[in-house]
């Protein structure tokens, strides 16, 4: 029987922190460079682009572009319209999305088979295909708000945040992992004369974190991503989100590369804070499910 | 006497409130935010001026990132939400005047006299949209390079032709002195290709679309003038006379200034650093006649109200507002861009006679020629466009033409002729 020695595992250790460091730094370049560049001027930056220069703070470095970017575009209420807007989606999804999950998985109703595969078959629909139609339908829908009763949701936050709240994709996340929850925790607690709502809340979703981290990144990483639809609903600058905003740093033909970097990086800030908060949540429930985000 | 007064107050405030309630509020859609340049403070300061000068009318603007604009209105012509007053960009204009985003404009044309002809929008024979500036578009380089290699300067009067112009490009690369000796400027995509490319197209005699009828390509974007100029096109690349597709964005910028190209095909936007650069060195040079005269892109971004405006009068008054030498003047002196008018041009710090850029008013009046007018331009600018990278990337030509025939002639098919 073959034994390893000290010196083989040294190597295999030194061979998997090699790679190991290699995809690290795979990951972590683009990143680099996006911050690197946000802070050289635009000759500096591009010139720089065709050696390791550009990950590198080297050069005439300064927080120029930074303040420009903030003179360019109202960064901060852009950066603030995206939170609010991603943070009640998020919010209102996953109550939504765990609400209709449990539903299909706990409770017995006719017709529970084929709405679910309906709800499946609207995985395939993009949601780019059904924008045209979405955007007439809220420039007609009615609200009483603040204003009183009123016709048409465009330029407001709501057209931003609820047509987005469910979707088939996070319901069918939780139906997947509620399905593998024990049963007996479930039949125990109705025998005991817990009622739904109660199972929901006190049992079901307490065990969920790993799915709820999951489902939340994903439509967090969605969400902070819209631009087609705020374009085409939204025209007050004031609850514009932040990737209509990266439309204030091009126009037909220059672009101004060191604002454009150093806006991607203060709009990259919220995501990766929210990412790392969910980030032990996130890759328990990637080990566990087998979802990748 | 109090009861007296109060009522007097009252009856004061009330006349007050009923006068500034008698303004009427209209909406103006601008593409510029984020705009480093002047232009976005001067829209700025024309509505505050504007809103000053009488009390009928106050307008609002509303700022859009020029790279969402265009579908920003298209989804709200859609919903019904379109503001008084649009700002759309020339070769655009038609389009939407002919999907009725936009009404004609209904001002005396008398006024527009003497504008260059591309800051007038016209559809259908009718003015649509006016614009308070314009740009051009020259050859840069150097004068003691073309000295260096004994080329002559070509003048508006005199361009150089075309045979003169590949010859030059020649002797310059065989000079090994350059990386290239002309920058297209290949690494600018979407509406440069058509703006700045298709002039040399029409200028060997060929066309994207045929203007007498607007109904189809076929002969003018694959006829013999056609073929020829693609070749010519594609010899650019093949012979390393300029830099392709996967040209660098920052060679595009600095590459002249560098000294890694002679020449560069470049706006009056750019002009600036050139001349900073070089000093009386610089040079802009007409563009070359290839057989059917020297041509340059026309048309830039203008104002016009939209088709459900309920105050067109309103919108009008606004756009007649701007339409005086000192915010022509004000425009080009904050943004470097052509003032529309020889009168404004004068009173500028660029284009007044001796000043750095005055040849590229003398350029866009000598030879602009403003874009296919027609609706279906946009589509016919996104195919170009991509015939145009495929030939520089070494297609077959004729296949190529032959394709973008076919297509753009589907296209107005589809959309029955395009109301022409």
């Amino acid at each position: 029987m073959a034994s390893i020695s000290p010196d083989n595992h040294g190597l295999r250790l030194v061979t998997r922190y090699a790679v190991l460091t290699l995809v690290a730094v795979i990951f972590v370049f683009p990143l680099l460079f996006m911050v690197m560049s946000s802070l050289k001027p635009d000759t500096q930056l591009l010139n720089d682009t065709s050696s390791l220069r550009a990950f590198l703070p080297v050069g005439d470095i300064s927080l120029d572009n930074y303040a420009a970017a903030f003179e360019r575009a109202p960064i901060g209420a852009f950066v603030l319209n995206s939170v609010l807007i991603t943070g009640a989606t998020v919010l209102l999804t996953l109550l939504v999305c765990s609400l209709a999950a449990f539903s299909f998985v706990f409770l017995d109703w006719s017709g529970k088979a084929v709405i679910f595969s309906i709800l499946l078959a609207t995985l395939i629909i993009p949601y780019e295909t059904i924008f045209i139609p979405l955007l007439l339908m809220a420039s007609q829908l009615p609200w009483i708000g603040g204003d009183g009763f009123e016709i048409g949701w465009l330029n407001t936050y709501r057209v931003q945040i609820i047509p987005f709240i469910a979707d088939g994709l996070t319901i069918f996340l939780f139906v997947q992992f509620f399905r593998d929850l024990p049963r007996e925790l479930i039949e125990a607690s109705r025998v005991e004369g817990a009622s739904w709502w109660l199972i929901y809340r006190r049992i079901v979703m307490p065990l969920s974190g790993p799915v709820i981290a999951t489902a939340a990144i994903l439509k967090f990483l969605f969400m902070y991503n819209q631009y087609l639809w705020p374009l085409m609903v939204v025209q007050d600058e004031s609850i514009r989100p932040v990737m209509v905003g990266l439309g204030y740093f091009t126009d037909q033909l220059n672009v101004p590369w060191g604002e454009v970097m150093a806006y991607l990086t203060l709009i990259t800030v919220p995501v990766l804070a929210f990412y790392l908060s969910l980030q032990r949540v996130f890759i328990s429930s990637v080990a566990s499910t087998g979802v990748k985000g | 006497m109090k009861l007296k007064l109060a009522l007097i107050t009252a009856l004061g405030a009330f006349a007050l409130g009923g006068a500034v309630s008698a303004q009427t509020e209209l909406s103006l859609w601008y593409h510029g935010a984020g705009s480093a340049n002047a232009e976005e403070a001067l829209v700025n300061e024309l509505v505050e001026e504007f809103n000053a000068s009488q009390s009928d009318w106050v307008v609002s603007i509303e700022t859009f990132p020029q790279l969402a604009y265009n579908d920003s209105v298209g989804a709200a012509a859609l919903a019904g939400e379109l503001p008084d007053i649009l700002d759309v960009d020339g070769p655009v204009m038609p389009n939407w005047a002919w999907a009725n985003y936009m009404q004609p404009l209904g001002i005396d044309e008398a006024t527009l006299e003497g504008y260059l002809p591309g800051t007038i929008g016209r559809w259908d024979g009718v003015v649509y949209s006016v614009g308070l500036w314009d740009a051009a578009v020259a050859i840069m380089t150097r004068r003691s390079t073309l000295e260096a290699y004994d080329i002559r300067v070509p003048t508006l009067e005199e361009p150089w032709t075309g045979e003169e112009f590949t010859q030059a490009l020649m002797t310059i690369r065989d000079s090994g002195d350059f990386e290239y000796p002309l920058d297209l400027g290949m690494a600018w995509t979407g509406e440069w290709y058509p703006y700045a490319f298709s002039p040399f197209l029409q200028s060997f005699g060929g066309d994207i679309v045929d203007r007498e009828t607007y109904q189809t390509a076929e002969d003018v974007l694959n006829g013999d003038e056609a073929i020829a100029f693609a070749e010519w096109w594609q010899m650019l690349f093949e012979e390393n006379l300029v830099p392709g597709t996967s040209q660098d964005a920052a060679d595009r910028e600095t590459g002249l200034v560098n000294g890694n190209y002679a020449m560069s095909w470049n706006g009056n936007w750019a002009a600036l650093p050139v001349v900073e650069a070089f000093g009386e060195d610089a040079l802009f040079l007409p563009a070359p006649d290839f057989g059917n005269g020297p041509t340059i892109g026309a048309g830039s971004w203008q104002f016009g109200i939209s088709a459900t405006s309920e105050h067109p009068e309103g919108a009008r008054a606004f756009i007649e507002f701007a339409l005086q030498d000192r915010w022509f003047t004000a425009f080009s002196d904050g943004t470097g861009l052509l003032p529309p008018t020889a009168s404004a041009a004068a009173e500028t710090e660029n284009y007044a006679e001796g000043g750095a850029l005055e040849v590229f008013y003398e350029l866009s009046d000598e030879q602009a020629l403003v874009r296919p007018v027609t609706p279906g331009y946009i589509v016919q600018a996104r195919i170009f466009e991509s015939m145009l990278a495929d030939i520089a990337n070494g297609a077959d030509i004729f296949d190529e033409l032959d394709a973008a025939v076919d297509e753009i002639s589907r296209d107005i098919e589809r959309n029955s002729g395009y109301g022409h």
